[in-house]
Parts: structure tokens; C-alpha cells; sequence
């Protein structure tokens, strides 16, 4: 819990900190602020706190919260070494910039600890409000303005669908807290309920409009890719797990006793999730956007173990999540150095790469490795914990799809490898920082370490 | 640990050659595979061949939560496969010492990285483990092939990659599957798999689940259709450890995680196998006859001899498995050598086709003697290793079902008829001007050929030495099938 209040306060010193006339501490600053803050967080972890008796049941400090909010934290202080370049423009809003990533953090972290659906309700906002505007900050940038301008008008139509949601459930339960929602849910009889299945429909929705699956996806393309690529790596690691979190606690708290009455949804949005996450990444010619459509079909992967609900589910959830904001982030940062020297975001931008910037390209290497899920990275324990999960329920079939679109995922990801060392160089080498090396190792070497020794993350839950 | 340092060693050898700039890079990789052979001959010395349970055993948990198992051991059948690795891979690495490679620092780490996968997964005893080896062993292969590769590479070896992934993702399926089906807490040890009692309906598609992967690696038809283009494509060394070990893994996946786990299954499907196994026995064979690239003509005749080994593996007799277990090593040692004298040929005069060239021999005697006896090796000549591994397996496949034998028992005839056709038109005739002026073998071709060259005498005249160290790990597997 101290993590939340740490990171808001931070926020807003972090605004007056804005006033200095250089910008290039900020960097460090924000560091060490997220830093703290991890610390705080795991500092929580099978502590039991009940800070003003949680909030008044509002918020619970768990294990589970404690993983994911560490999770959250961690990909956003992998992430910020890239957004260095920015301070040495003539970026006047820096500050501002990072005091809505740390606000959305806290969004964030109430998504995943949430014992009551106004606190989700806060926490997505707070979360998305602070994206809105990042999504757009690249204020000269038509791109950047229209994916700001698409995701808000699109975000907030969802909100209000959650909100709805939210509504209905209150109306047939008479509650917004998890432990009584849930009693109300076992009680009543299947089918006899339409209000609380109805509100439980258009949360659902509204949540996978968050997370980007299909089928209220059609968002993620455009605003990724229009996004500056901090923000995008952002949007598809931190956002993403929040979303998942919040998903996986909003079914197992309140509505794990009706799960048969939500399955077949679940199960659908998932194998759709797949697919058109996966065969419309084929499609794409920008790296950038296959990375987006990568994001939607990691969401499918990540919905299979919600698919399975069972024990085996939060571990998976938890190690893929982090296995997927490791590698995607280290994607993202190789994506901005050579987007940002080659001006391009393309496949073409790459070529080459692996003999002007070897270490460059052996990031991206390991990052798509994992990412397609092949052995000695995270990503292959990851998909492996999944589809255990979903195959000790007997979904077969489930898998069978998982693993026919793992087979098209090795495709796209492939394609960068191949421009990277096998086409013939297109320019010069890429300058990188020497904090965005030692960022894009660790980021390497973590996942390998998951890849080698996954013992040490899963089963934490 | 013998084990887990004879996995180790490489990866960190590789490491260490990574951070070799130029091209000392070889030598370094030279001796680490030199080390890695002492070792492999260590575990030789050691190896008490009438256990049958795994020796040099690491058993370590891994992912604790799930009960999978960092378990490795080597038993008889682990052991012939690891001593084949250990003694080609420094055969390869110097095969590759006048290539002057670009890069070379990658090229040679890449050789040890994935002797590191085939060593993992020889002596991998959990099914997951098995599983992360298997697609250890590809990447580096696919970076080899694909980086120093020939025309057309990108293409190609995608191809190949994306194929044998394809293949290996149903394979990861069915051990998910039967993982699921071990009792209490779940294991994926090979006893727990073996332990298993399935329903015969159950083990039918789990047996093409299983197979399809390895059939994919081996290959064996109809899977075979990205094998020639990615030998042919492939650099020399690429193409040694494709065809001189790689395949390898796919026929000791069969006879480690495939016959023993669903026994059934292999019962029901074993005829079809055998079917596939014999018509690409005769297609190859067919198809190498046709060939005008010498590189082809082993690629194709590699399709014909593996279509024997695996057919040997569904007969389910001793003298099949037998014969299984010592055809790989001498189609290993075989090809290799004839994949070696290919590339010296192409270095020397830059081209590979057959029509092209003639009269070699007259300035190259001792190549000449080299390139007959694996030559001979590779056509089954009796006194040469291909005889032994040949005759077993026919032995065995003619137990199984008479006319069977007598099919596959052309691949000799046709064997011989596309072997002396190359040897032939390449070695003999009279010279030409681009053939003119080709010298013999230096020193370093010699170091690499005179081992092989020793070897196929030696499996041809006294194969007990490697018979032996197999048998009871053979036997044993039968028990284990006929349970």
C-alpha cells in the first residue's frame, strides 16, 4: 500500500521539480522514485497490511497485488532509460510527462488491488486519463495526435460501458464490494439473474477494451503506432498487465462461483484474441504495428489462463507477464534507437543491423525469441505455464489454436531477425547511450535467466 | 555431473570464443571441442556397459512448482550418439579452418552452442528438458545456415525453421498431454511417462503427435520436402552437423520418447511407418540417381539411408534397434566425410556440378583413396561401417514382414548405382581445364579425413566395440516396449 501512496506523492514533487531549468536530472530523479517505490512494494509481500482497515475494504495489499504491482513497477523503470533523448530536445512538458506515468501507475496498482468495483472504476481511470495524454504528447506529430484523439474518444465510450456495468451489478447485488457481489452471484439461480449477468457482460467488455482484445481491439493499431514509442512500450507492458490483473481478480473474487455463466464469453474473446491477433501481425509491414497486433495476441495467451481458472492460472498469469513486458520492452527499445537514427519504423529500418550494431541486434534477437516462445527465454516457460493451465481443464481444442497461432507468431517474428542479419545494411550504425546498454542487457539477461532457471518466478503465488 | 559439464563446456566455450576477435576464433573453438572429445572419452573409460539404468547421473529439481526435472544421465543409447558428437564436432570445426569465414568468432561460437543443445538433448531424462535441448540445438543451426549460407538462403532456411518448429510445437503437445496424465502431483521424468498406462485410442494420435516431430527432423517421407534445399544451401559445416548429427536427434527422440511411451500406438502404426520409411528408402535412392549437384546427390541419398534407419526402429526387434544404433553412427561418419570432400572439391574449383568436372584422381591420389572408402562406406560394402548397420537393419525390417526387407533391400543395389556414378564422372575420365589444376589434400584436410577414414574400418571390422555398449540399454527398451 505504501507503494501507492509513495508514487502519487512523487507525482506531484516530481511537478515542482518540472521548475528546474535542467531537464536531464529529472531522469535520475524519476529513477530513483520508481526505484523506491519497488521497493515499497515488494517490502509488502506476505505482510498482510491494513493500512485505516484497507481503505475501508476498499483496497487489499496481497500477495497477488503485491507481484503485480512489483511487475508494473519494474517494466516502468526498464522503461524510462529510453526516454532520454527526450530530454536533450527542447521537450518543455518533461515533467509532466513522467508525473503521469507515475499517476498511472498508481492507476495502475489500484487495478490490481482493488476489493471493491469503485476503486476499479478509479484506478482505470486514473490509468487511462494519464495515457490519453501521453498517447499524444508528441504534440507536432499528426500521427500522435490522432491516436490521442482516437483512444480518448474511444476510451471514454468504454469507461462509460464499464461504468454501466458497475451500475447493473450494484442494482442486482446491492453492493460495489468484491466478498458480497460474489455471495450475491452463488446465490442467485443461473439464469434467473439477467441484471447481474448483464452487468457482468459489459464489464467484461469494457475490460477488454482496456487490454486490447478482440473483439474491441480495432483501437490498438492506430494509437500504438501513432504513440511515441516510450509510451507505446508503456501502454503495451504496463497497461496490459494491469488490465489482465484487474480481469483475472474481477472474475476469481467476485464471480469464480458462476463460472459457468461467463466461460463460453471468456473462451470466445480469447480464441478471436488469438487470431486476429496473430494473422493480422502477418499483415504488417511496420514493425511498430506488428508489435501491436503482437500485443493483442499476447492478450489471447494471457486469456487462456483465465479460460482454464485454476490454481495453475495466477502463476502463469504473473511469470508471462513479466516474461512479456521484458522482452517487449527490450523490442521497443532497440525500436526507438533505430527509429529514431533511421527514421523509419519499418521492417527495412533493420536491415542489416546485425553488422552495424550487433549487440543491438542480439536484444532484438532474444527479445523476438521470446516473444515467439522458443526455448532457453522466459517467453517459452511463460506459454508453457499457460497451456498447462488450460490442458489440466481438458481444453484441447484451446490449445490446439494457442498452438497453430504460436506456429504464425514465429512467422512475423521472425521477419526482423531475418532483415537484421541476412539483408544487406541500409545505413550506419545506430547511436545508442550508454543507459540504454546496460538497460537492454539486464533486460536480455533477465530473460534468459527465466528461460534457464524459471524456477525462481513461477509458483512465487 | 560428468554429464552436465559435458553439457556445459561448449556453452561456455562458446562464450569464451564470442570475445576472440578474428580469426584465432577457430583455433580457441578447435580446443574447446578438443576438450569436450577427452571428456566424451572419459565418460567411455567410465561407462560400466551392462548397467541399463543411466550412469553419470544429474537429477536436480528445475521448475520445483511443477515437478519438472533438471534429470540427466547417459546410458548405452546416450552414450553412442554423445561419442558421435564429441568426435565430429572438432572434425567439423577444423573441416571449416579454410573457409576464412566472415565473422568468425560467431560462426565458431554458434558450432559449440549447439554442440550444447545436441549433448542436452542425447542425455535429457525429462521430457520438458528434452523439449528446451531440442530447440536449443535448432537456433544455432538456423543462424548457421541462414548467416553463410548459399543462394536463395533466406528463403530456404525459413523454410526449414519454420518447419521443424511446427513440427516440434505438436511434439511439446503431447508431452503437455501425457505430463497431465502421470499421477499424484505430475512429472515429466521419463520413468513417470514410461509408468503410464494409456488407452489404446489415446496413444493412436499421441503416437502422430510424437512422430510427425521427429519424423520432420529425420526426414523421413513425405516430411522430408525442406531437407535437399537446406543441404544444399547450408555452408559445409552447416550441412556436417544438419546431416552428420542433427538427424540423429530426431531417430533417438523416437527410440527414447517415442516407442517406450506409447507402445500401443507404435503397434497400430508401425506398418504405416514402415510403409513411409521404405518409400523414401526408393525415392531418394531415385531421386539421387537424377542429380547433377554432387552436394544433392548425398542430400538425396542422405533421404534414402535415414528412410532405412527408420524403418529399423519400427520393427521392434533386436536386431532393427541394434542395427539403428550403430547405422547412425556410420552414417554420421559417412556423411560427414562425403559433405567434406564436397567442399574441398567446391573451394578448389568453385563448382559443384558433376557434368563439370573429371580426372581428379590424377592429381589428387590420396583424396582419391579418402573419398572411395566412405565412398564404399556409404554403398554398404562388407569390411566397411555401412555394412554392419545396413545388414542389421535389413535383417531386422526382413523379420518384421518378408517382402518388406526385400524392398528396402534395393536401396544396396541403388545405393551403389548414384554413389559410383558421382565417384565416377567427378574422379575419373580425363581432365578438364577447370579441373586441371586441383592439388591434393593439405595437412589440415588430411587431419580431418584420416579419422573418419579410421573409423569406417573400424566399425566394419569390429563393430562389437560400439554393439556392446548398446545391447543391454537396447534390450532393456524392448522389455520396455513389450511391457
Amino acid at each position: 500500500m505504501t507503494s501507492i501512496i509513495l508514487l502519487s506523492i512523487f507525482g506531484i514533487v516530481n511537478l515542482f521539480l518540472g521548475f528546474m531549468k535542467s531537464k536531464r536530472v529529472l531522469l535520475p530523479i524519476v529513477m530513483v522514485f520508481l526505484a523506491v517505490a519497488l521497493a515499497a512494494a515488494v517490502r509488502d509481500w506476505g505482510q498482510l497490511n491494513t493500512y485505516f482497515g484497507n481503505f475501508n475494504t476498499m483496497m487489499n495489499m496481497d500477495n497477488f497485488a503485491v507481484a503485480f504491482s512489483s511487475v508494473m513497477i519494474l517494466s516502468a523503470l526498464f522503461i524510462l532509460p529510453f526516454s532520454r533523448s527526450y530530454a536533450v530536445g527542447e521537450n518543455a512538458n518533461l515533467a509532466e510527462y513522467y508525473s503521469l506515468l507515475l499517476f498511472s501507475l498508481v492507476g495502475g496498482i489500484m487495478m490490481v488491488t482493488y476489493e471493491n468495483l469503485l476503486m476499479l472504476f478509479l484506478g482505470i481511470e486514473i490509468m487511462s486519463v494519464s495515457m490519453y495524454i501521453l498517447a499524444g504528447s508528441d504534440k507536432r506529430n499528426v500521427l500522435s495526435n490522432e491516436a490521442s484523439m482516437k483512444y480518448f474518444l474511444m476510451g471514454a465510450f468504454f469507461t462509460g460501458i464499464i461504468l454501466f456495468g458497475i451500475a447493473l451489478l450494484y442494482g442486482a447485488t446491492g453492493s460495489f464490494s468484491l466478498p458480497i457481489i460474489s455471495a450475491a452471484a452463488q446465490a442467485l439461480e443461473p439464469g434467473t439473474a439477467p441484471l447481474l449477468l448483464m452487468g457482468l457482460l459489459l464489464v467484461l467488455v469494457g475490460i477488454t477494451f482496456k487490454v486490447g482484445a478482440a473483439p474491441f481491439h480495432f483501437w490498438t493499431p492506430d494509437v500504438y503506432d501513432g504513440t511515441p514509442t516510450i509510451f507505446t512500450s508503456y501502454m503495451s507492458t504496463v497497461v496490459k498487465t494491469a488490465g489482465i490483473a484487474a480481469f483475472y481478480k474481477l472474475l476469481s473474487a467476485a464471480f469464480g462461483g458462476v463460472y459457468e455463466q461467463w466461460f463460453p464469453t471468456v473462451v470466445a474473446i480469447t480464441v478471436l484474441t488469438l487470431v486476429i491477433g496473430n494473422v493480422g501481425a502477418v499483415a504488417q509491414t511496420s514493425f511498430k504495428r506488428m508489435l501491436a497486433y503482437s500485443s493483442i495476441s499476447h492478450a489471447g495467451y494471457l486469456m487462456i489462463a483465465l479460460t482454464a481458472f485454476n490454481e495453475r492460472s495466477e502463476n502463469a498469469i504473473l511469470f508471462y507477464s513479466l516474461a512479456y513486458a521484458v522482452a517487449t520492452i527490450a523490442a521497443f527499445g532497440v525500436l526507438k534507437y533505430v527509429s529514431d537514427a533511421r527514421g523509419s519504423n519499418d521492417y527495412e529500418a533493420f536491415s542489416g543491423l546485425g553488422r552495424t550494431n550487433p549487440l543491438l541486434a542480439f536484444v532484438m534477437t532474444v527479445a523476438m525469441l521470446s516473444l515467439a516462445g522458443i526455448p532457453l527465454t522466459g517467453g517459452f516457460f511463460g506459454k508453457l505455464f499457460l497451456f498447462s493451465a488450460a490442458l489440466e481443464q481438458d481444453m484441447v481444442w484451446l490449445i490446439v489454436v494457442a498452438v497453430l497461432m504460436s506456429a504464425v507468431g514465429i512467422y512475423y517474428y521472425f521477419r526482423v531477425i531475418i532483415a537484421m542479419y541476412l539483408r544487406d545494411a541500409v545505413a550506419e550504425r545506430v547511436p545508442v547511450d550508454s543507459l540504454g546498454t546496460f538497460t537492454l542487457i539486464s533486460l536480455v539477461v533477465l530473460t534468459v535467466i527465466m528461460g534457464v532457471l524459471p524456477g525462481l518466478f513461477s509458483g512465487l503465488l | 555431473m560428468l554429464t552436465a559439464l559435458l553439457i556445459l563446456w561448449p556453452a561456455l566455450a562458446a562464450l569464451l570464443v564470442l570475445l576472440v576477435k578474428g580469426q584465432g576464433a577457430k583455433k580457441v573453438a578447435f580446443g574447446a571441442a578438443l576438450v569436450e572429445l577427452l571428456l566424451g572419452i572419459y565418460a567411455w573409460a567410465n561407462f560400466n556397459p551392462n548397467v541399463v539404468e543411466p550412469q553419470f547421473l544429474l537429477n536436480e529439481p528445475w521448475v520445483a512448482s511443477a515437478g519438472i526435472l533438471f534429470k540427466v544421465g547417459i546410458d548405452g543409447i546416450s552414450l553412442l550418439l554423445v561419442l558421435l558428437t564429441v568426435f565430429l564436432i572438432p572434425l567439423i570445426i577444423l573441416a571449416s579452418f579454410k573457409n576464412n569465414y566472415d565473422r568468425p568468432s560467431s560462426f565458431f561460437a554458434l558450432i559449440l552452442f549447439m554442440q550444447t543443445g545436441l549433448i542436452g538433448v542425447f542425455t535429457a531424462l525429462d521430457a520438458f528438458l528434452f523439449y528446451f535441448f531440442w530447440e536449443v540445438a535448432l537456433i544455432p543451426v538456423y543462424f548457421i545456415a541462414a548467416m553463410w549460407g548459399g543462394e536463395n538462403r533466406i528463403k530456404v532456411t525459413f523454410k526449414f525453421f519454420l518447419y521443424t518448429v511446427f513440427g516440434s510445437l505438436f511434439m511439446l503437445a503431447a508431452f503437455v498431454y501425457l505430463y497431465f496424465q502421470t499421477p499424484g502431483t505430475h512429472s515429466s521424468e521419463d520413468q513417470a511417462f514410461y509408468a503410464l498406462v494409456l488407452s489404446g485410442d489415446t496413444q493412436s494420435w499421441l503416437f502422430w503427435f510424437l512422430f510427425i516431430a521427429f519424423a520432420i527432423k529425420m526426414p523421413v517421407f513425405p516430411f522430408h520436402t525442406w531437407q535437399p534445399d537446406t543441404y544444399t544451401t547450408a555452408p559445409a559445416a552447416g550441412t556436417m552437423l544438419l546431416s552428420g548429427i542433427m538427424l540423429k536427434m530426431g531417430i533417438y527422440g523416437a527410440l527414447r520418447w517415442l516407442l517406450p511411451v506409447v507402445p500401443l500406438g507404435v503397434s497400430q502404426w508401425a506398418t504405416v511407418a514402415l510403409v513411409l520409411a521404405i518409400i523414401g528408402i526408393i525415392y531418394g535412392a531415385i531421386i539421387a540417381i537424377r542429380q547433377q549437384d554432387m552436394k544433392r546427390v548425398v542430400a538425396f541419398s542422405s533421404i534414402s539411408h535415414v528412410g532405412l534407419i527408420a524403418a529399423g526402429l519400427f520393427t521392434l526387434n533386436e536386431q532393427g534397434l541394434q542395427g539403428v544404433m550403430i547405422q547412425m553412427l556410420s552414417h554420421g561418419i559417412n556423411v560427414v566425410g562425403l559433405f567434406f570432400i564436397i567442399d574441398i572439391i567446391q573451394r578448389r574449383i568453385g563448382t559443384r556440378d558433376i557434368a563439370a568436372m573429371g580426372g581428379i584422381t590424377q592429381n589428387a591420389p590420396f583424396m582419391t583413396v579418402c573419398f572411395m572408402i566412405l565412398m564404399l562406406g556409404a554403398v554398404a560394402l562388407p569390411l566397411t561401417n555401412g555394412f554392419v548397420g545396413e545388414f542389421l537393419l535389413l535383417f531386422g525390417v526382413f523379420r518384421y514382414e518378408a517382402w518388406m526387407g526385400a524392398v528396402a533391400g534395393i536401396t544396396i543395389i541403388l545405393g551403389a548405382v548414384y554413389m559410383l556414378r558421382m565417384f565416377q564422372r567427378v574422379m575419373f575420365g580425363v581432365k578438364n581445364e577447370i579441373t586441371q589444376g586441383f592439388t591434393d589434400l593439405t595437412a589440415s584436410e588430411k587431419a580431418v579425413l584420416i579419422p573418419l577414414v579410421v573409423m569406417v574400418f573400424w566399425i566394419g571390422l569390429h563393430p562389437n566395440t560400439f554393439l556392446s555398449l548398446s545391447e543391454p540399454a537396447v534390450l532393456h527398451l524392448l522389455e520396455v516396449i513389450k511391457r
